[in-house]
């Protein structure tokens, strides 16, 4: 297999700040790669790094063996680089198929984008891509009315239907219930081998479960890149998260029994904007 | 007033301001019932010059006229989200075109208004290459700018525009040979080509292309990770806008005794059609239709009988427009539909921001009492709805507020 994505020495400063500093990164053509580490490590910019939205100060970046360092965003989407936004940005007042239709609409059947011609395909496409992510009931329903799960798998039909060779998922799994991340795990082990994913997730749990190959980033730079066991063994990865936080032993030989026990960084947010009390609560347990 | 050609935009604004779930199902079942309307006011037009005096007939021209350009600019201001302040300089552009072309070489019916259309049409094409680089007030001023240099263009090329004085001596339309010498056929000959214009803009709002559009107004950032280049179809729109523009400008000057003058491409023409745009309902395209004529009738229908204070009672509906009607004339038609209540397979969405601010005492929000959080002004809405919604655990790293407090159960371990 051949790299899909290939990242050199691709860096990002703001002023005397390096977001991102020197990452090279190789994500093989079907893969399911996963960034992860703690925040400001970077994860995030370079992703937009990755996706156009930002450009680079320094490095390359190659998709799919040409090198689109200099192209837009736009330019970047019609080569299948397809993202899933960490905020959802769906159009709340549309529904859920008119969601997927828009891109749908990009994607297939340009020709007819000026008259209001019945569109068959772009239809049945939006209809198999809701049943895919279980969203078929939902679909004539306006995205204001859909819970947050359900906007999640709505995102990522809307992303499936720009027909990506490349899928980017940031923190696809935030703000949902155990239940909905583990569909959300579901729904992404099952797409076909064609689509390559790179995530950026903070719930370790999704990851594993997810990741053949997972990135460690730390301040900018890239700290280890190997599988799940490599990562969850190595002493430098578990420095780096300790040394973001207070907290004790992160990837233990057990899984977290719960979410209250997650990453160190929702205990740092819970501490600030939780109720005093359960906030005590939760990281006592 | 206007041919309502968009039944189902009532539908999408309901949604849009109501951030109520309205089933497209329930919208293609209303629209026989807004299709019978637009043929009934259609109908209804046709027939005004049988019934109606000739002076009020060449006024409901001008009001269709306006109707136009005022729809032309909801294209540009409710659909695409670029609110123009220089609209009018594609009317005067075209009405300037037709009249020179009707003077100088043919007024064989279609012909000046092609023109009008053509060359209304390249100069925003010209000028919206320009203009939709820019956004909010930098898009503004651009657009005013452009305005105020094609009038200026307008006043002193005097050899060809005929200056301040205006462009006088436009000829009747000719109709298979046969100038349109009767109030009522030039009424029918506006009343058609409005017509076309109005659906021309309708089937676009439509259309993939008009969602396109609505996207980039909604969040250009995402229609650009979807692989739209928002650039594109925002001059795709600021043309279409500008070459319907020019079709009203073409309509003005084929008017009997047409007379053309700077003042029609100018800042008060075009602030006169945002005006129409606010009071209507912008997004709407009907309501715009409505708007422009409430404008023309205070303007120059009762205008005279108010001692030239016309424009001051338009400061006055505006006012109570903006403050009382939160979408515009549209807008009513909307809260009419919420009061018979969002269907009941749909959960109600929590109130957004705008409703926040100015509650609707007659239509309570049943969402007001069940949503969990209050609103708080810094967050966008789609989280805070989120939330209102899902109770699940809050996953790290997100910057919401954490909000475990609401399901203590979930974090005992």
């Amino acid at each position: 297999m051949s790299a899909l994505l290939e990242l050199r020495g691709v860096g990002r400063s703001f002023g005397a700040l390096k977001a991102v500093d020197g990452v090279d990164l190789d994500v093989e053509s079907g893969a399911r790669h996963a960034l992860i580490g703690p925040n400001g490590a970077g994860k995030s910019t370079l992703f937009r790094l990755i996706s156009g939205e930002m450009a680079v100060t320094a490095g390359t970046v190659t998709l799919s063996g040409d090198e689109v360092t200099k192209l837009s965003q736009v330019r970047r989407a019609r080569r299948g680089l397809a993202q899933t936004m960490q905020h959802s940005s769906l159009f709340l007042t549309q529904t859920a198929a008119q969601n997927v239709a828009l891109a749908a609409q990009r994607h297939r059947g340009s020709a007819r984008w000026l008259l209001p011609r019945r569109q068959r395909d772009v239809d049945s496409r939006v209809t198999e891509l809701l049943a895919a992510v279980g969203l078929l009931e939902r679909g004539e329903v306006a995205v204001s009315a859909l819970s947050h799960g359900e906007r999640r798998q709505l995102e990522i039909a809307v992303a499936l239907a720009c027909e990506p060779r490349l899928l980017l998922m940031d923190e696809p799994a935030a703000g949902m219930s155990p239940a909905e991340s583990g569909r959300l795990t579901e729904l992404v082990l099952a797409l076909p081998r064609e689509i390559t994913v790179v995530i950026v997730e903070h719930d370790l749990d999704v990851v594993f479960a997810l990741a053949e190959r997972v990135t460690v980033l730390h301040l900018g730079q890239v700290l280890l890149t190997g599988s799940p066991d490599e990562v969850r063994e190595s002493v430098a990865v578990q420095e780096a998260y300790l040394g973001s936080s207070n907290r004790g032993e992160l990837f233990g030989p057990t899984s977290r029994p719960d979410p209250s026990e997650g990453h160190p960084v929702s205990n740092l947010l819970a501490e600030g904007a939780l109720h005093s009390d359960e906030a005590d609560g939760g990281t006592r347990s | 007033m206007s041919v309502d050609p968009a039944p189902s935009t009532v539908d999408e604004t309901a949604a849009r301001t109501s951030g109520t779930a309205t089933p497209t199902g329930s919208a293609r079942r209303r629209v026989p019932l807004a299709g019978l309307i637009a043929l009934a006011v259609l109908i209804l037009l046709a027939a005004v010059p049988l019934f109606v005096a000739p002076f009020q007939t060449s006024m409901l021209a001008r009001m269709l006229i306006f109707a136009l350009l005022a729809v032309s600019l909801d294209l540009l201001v409710g659909i695409t989200g670029l609110p123009s302040l220089g609209h009018a300089a594609y009317f005067g552009i075209g009405a300037y075109t037709a009249g020179l072309v009707a003077k100088y070489w043919t007024a064989a019916a279609p012909i000046p208004l092609i023109a009008a259309v053509v060359v209304a049409a390249f100069a925003a094409v010209a000028t919206g290459w320009l203009a939709v680089r820019s956004h909010g007030v930098f898009f503004l001023m651009l657009t005013l700018a452009i305005g105020e240099l094609i009038q200026q263009l307008a006043e002193s090329w005097s050899g060809v525009t005929g200056g301040d004085n205006g462009l006088s001596g436009i000829p009747a339309v000719e109709v298979a040979g046969e100038p349109l010498s009767l109030v009522g056929y030039v009424y029918w000959y506006v009343l058609f080509f409005a017509v076309l214009g109005f659906t021309v803009i309708w089937a676009v709002s439509r259309s993939p292309f008009g969602a396109a559009l609505r996207g980039i107004r909604d969040n250009e950032p995402r229609m650009r990770s979807l692989g739209y280049s928002p650039f594109r179809y925002k001059l795709a729109g600021f043309t279409l806008a500008g070459a319907i523009a020019g079709l009203a400008g073409g309509l003005f000057a084929s008017q009997q005794f047409a007379l053309v003058t700077p003042a029609d491409l100018g800042f008060t023409t075009s602030a006169l059609a945002l005006l129409a745009v606010a009071v209507g309902g912008a997004g709407s395209l009907w309501g715009p239709a409505i708007g422009a004529a409430v404008v023309v009738l205070i303007r120059d229908v009762y205008g005279p009988d108010l001692d030239g204070h016309g424009t001051l009672v338009l400061g006055i509906v505006f006012i109570v427009a903006v403050y009382s009607l939160r979408n515009g004339l549209a807008g009513l038609t909307t809260t009419r539909f919420r009061r018979r209540g969002p269907p009941a397979d749909a959960a109600p969405a929590p109130p957004r921001d705008n409703e926040a601010t100015t509650p609707d005492p007659t239509t309570p929000d049943p969402t007001q009492a069940t949503s969990a959080v209050p609103p708080t002004g810094g967050l966008p809405a789609n989280r805070q709805e989120g939330h209102g919604v899902d109770q699940g655990s809050k996953g790290p790293g997100t910057d919401d507020p954490p909000r475990h407090a609401d399901d203590p159960g979930e974090r005992r371990s």
